[in-house]
């Protein structure tokens, strides 16, 4: 299949990136190019020019600093994968990269193409949802701070700026008993969730639940934050009952659709019980475990 | 439409062509070079027929543009044997019957070379993992696991 045709820069700045972005309102960006040069195979997406900003120095980094884990949006999945930092003290996001696309893709798909796709399919948008992560876009103006609960705005669809670049993802450095976990069912290695559920949490005095993130993948037009699963829980001791009626709200959170990977009854049962896995494992590691 | 000039290291040989934009690197290295091992089978980033290397690093060729691939170098399976002597891994798919049709393995045994470069002992499972990006229509993965890890122990030697 070949893409239409499409005229291509590759260039070596991010001021001169934002000025192509800015004069070619029919211009997209092209990072790891896995969903989309894919697209433009199947004619579904036929950009007028493909700004390349592979070529761009300095936009692929993994490093903790004030409060803050920053990851430049160039990172790709297997830099996440490899990344000590990550694995060690944000699993949540470890979970994530390993189940994401196979080996070869990658190594070319990056974190900021991942939400910038904003595909209701992708897994990070629910692990930052459930991070209360932080997006960089640097533009014509310089950089604007957009919490990544502001970020998507409909099925492919992002609150970025045509002349925006999204540069940086921001994660809150855990601190005290924190730990996160991801639950993905796939039929496959490879394969796009048919549900998945992130968690995220910090545990106070006597296992009280402090702070909770809850983030759906591929359950609704957009990735959703499992607003009243997390109210309930916070406060509360993560014993069971506390666990499964979180559970049991994320499910009625859920707003799937049915399709070839299984019926609405099943995609919500689904939720629910890979909620109650991903807080479980999520409180087992802010206790210490593994 | 843009053109443009590239340069390409392909298996050791500096080689310049004027591409079009959308022209895709395994169309390149089949149709421009004539090098048809990498295999065309999905076309859609999903069996991995088509992987090579670029810069070392194992990519989709059906997904990727010929001129991203500008200044980088290019490994193909037409590369892996030197003066006549197999590679390991080639050698590994003869010896423990890796191959029946042969459509998957040049992807297979650059897939595997990347791995074997990142992680020179691996067990069966990370063998497993690291090329759960290609897809064999006909053997089963169980040959070509064990030539995987008759050319891990050969490149250990
Ligand atoms: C076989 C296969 C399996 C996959 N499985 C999964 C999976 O299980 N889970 C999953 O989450 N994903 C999966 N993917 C998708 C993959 O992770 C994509 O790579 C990712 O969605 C997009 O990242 P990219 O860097 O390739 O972006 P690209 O394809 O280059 O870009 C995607 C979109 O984002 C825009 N964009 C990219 N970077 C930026 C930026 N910095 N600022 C602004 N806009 C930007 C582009 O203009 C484009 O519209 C799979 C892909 C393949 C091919
Ligand atoms: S032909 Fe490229 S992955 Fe199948
Ligand atoms: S040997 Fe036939 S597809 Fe693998």
């Amino acid at each position: 299949m070949i893409p239409p045709s499409f005229d291509y820069e590759a260039p070596a700045s991010l001021e001169e990136a934002i000025a192509i972005l800015g004069k070619n309102p029919e211009a997209k960006i092209l990072a790891g190019g896995q969903s989309l040069i894919a697209l433009m195979k199947l004619r579904l997406a036929s950009p007028a020019v493909l700004v390349d900003i592979n070529r761009i120095e300095g936009l692929g980094y993994i490093k903790e600093e004030d409060g803050w884990l920053r990851i430049g949006a160039m990172t790709r999945e297997s830099d996440l994968d490899t990344s000590d930092l990550v694995r060690e003290k944000y699993p949540l996001l470890a979970d994530t990269t390993r189940v994401i696309a196979d080996p070869l893709v990658r190594n070319l798909s990056t974190l900021g193409g991942n939400l910038a796709h904003a595909d209701p399919a992708n897994d990070h948008p629910a692990t930052m949802l459930a991070y209360g992560a932080e997006l960089v876009a640097t533009g014509p103006k310089g950089e604007r701070i957009i919490p990544v609960g502001d970020f998507f705005t409909g099925p492919f669809e992002t609150s970025l700026a045509q002349d925006e670049i999204l540069t940086e993802i921001r994660i809150p450095s855990p601190n005290g008993s924190s730990g996160g976990a991801y639950q993905k069912l796939e039929r496959k290695v490879g394969d796009f969730a048919t549900a998945a559920v992130a968690a995220q949490v910090k545990l106070g005095e006597k296992g009280v639940v402090e702070q909770v993130g809850i983030g759906l993948t591929n359950v609704g037009l957009t990735p959703i934050k499992a607003t009243a699963a997390e109210e309930s829980l916070q406060g509360k001791e993560a014993n069971e009952a506390a666990i499964s009626e979180a559970a049991q709200l994320a499910s009625e959170a859920a707003e799937p659709e049915a399709d070839p990977r299984g019926s609405v009854e099943f995609k919500r049962a689904l939720v629910k019980t890979l909620t109650h896995r991903a807080i479980k494992t999520a409180v087992g590691r802010a206790q210490g475990g593994k | 439409m843009s053109n443009h000039h590239i340069r390409v290291t392909v298996n050791g040989d500096v080689q310049e062509a004027d591409v079009d934009a959308r022209l895709l690197l395994v169309h390149f290295i089949r149709e421009d070079l004539n090098l048809t091992g990498t295999h065309i089978g999905c076309d859609t980033s999903h069996c991995g027929a088509c992987t090579v290397l670029v810069n070392g690093t194992a990519i989709k060729s059906c997904t990727y543009f010929a001129v991203q691939a500008d200044g980088a170098e290019v490994s193909t399976v037409e590369g892996l044997a030197q003066n006549g002597d197999l590679h390991p891994i080639q050698e590994g798919f003869r010896e423990m019957h890796g191959l029946q049709c042969g459509f998957c393995t040049p992807g297979m045994m650059i897939a595997s070379i990347a791995l074997l470069e990142q992680n020179p002992n691996p067990t069966e499972d990370e063998i497993r993992w690291g090329i759960s990006g290609n897809l064999c229509r006909c053997t089963g993965y169980i040959n070509i696991v064990k030539a995987v890890q008759y050319a891990a122990e050969k490149m250990q030697e």
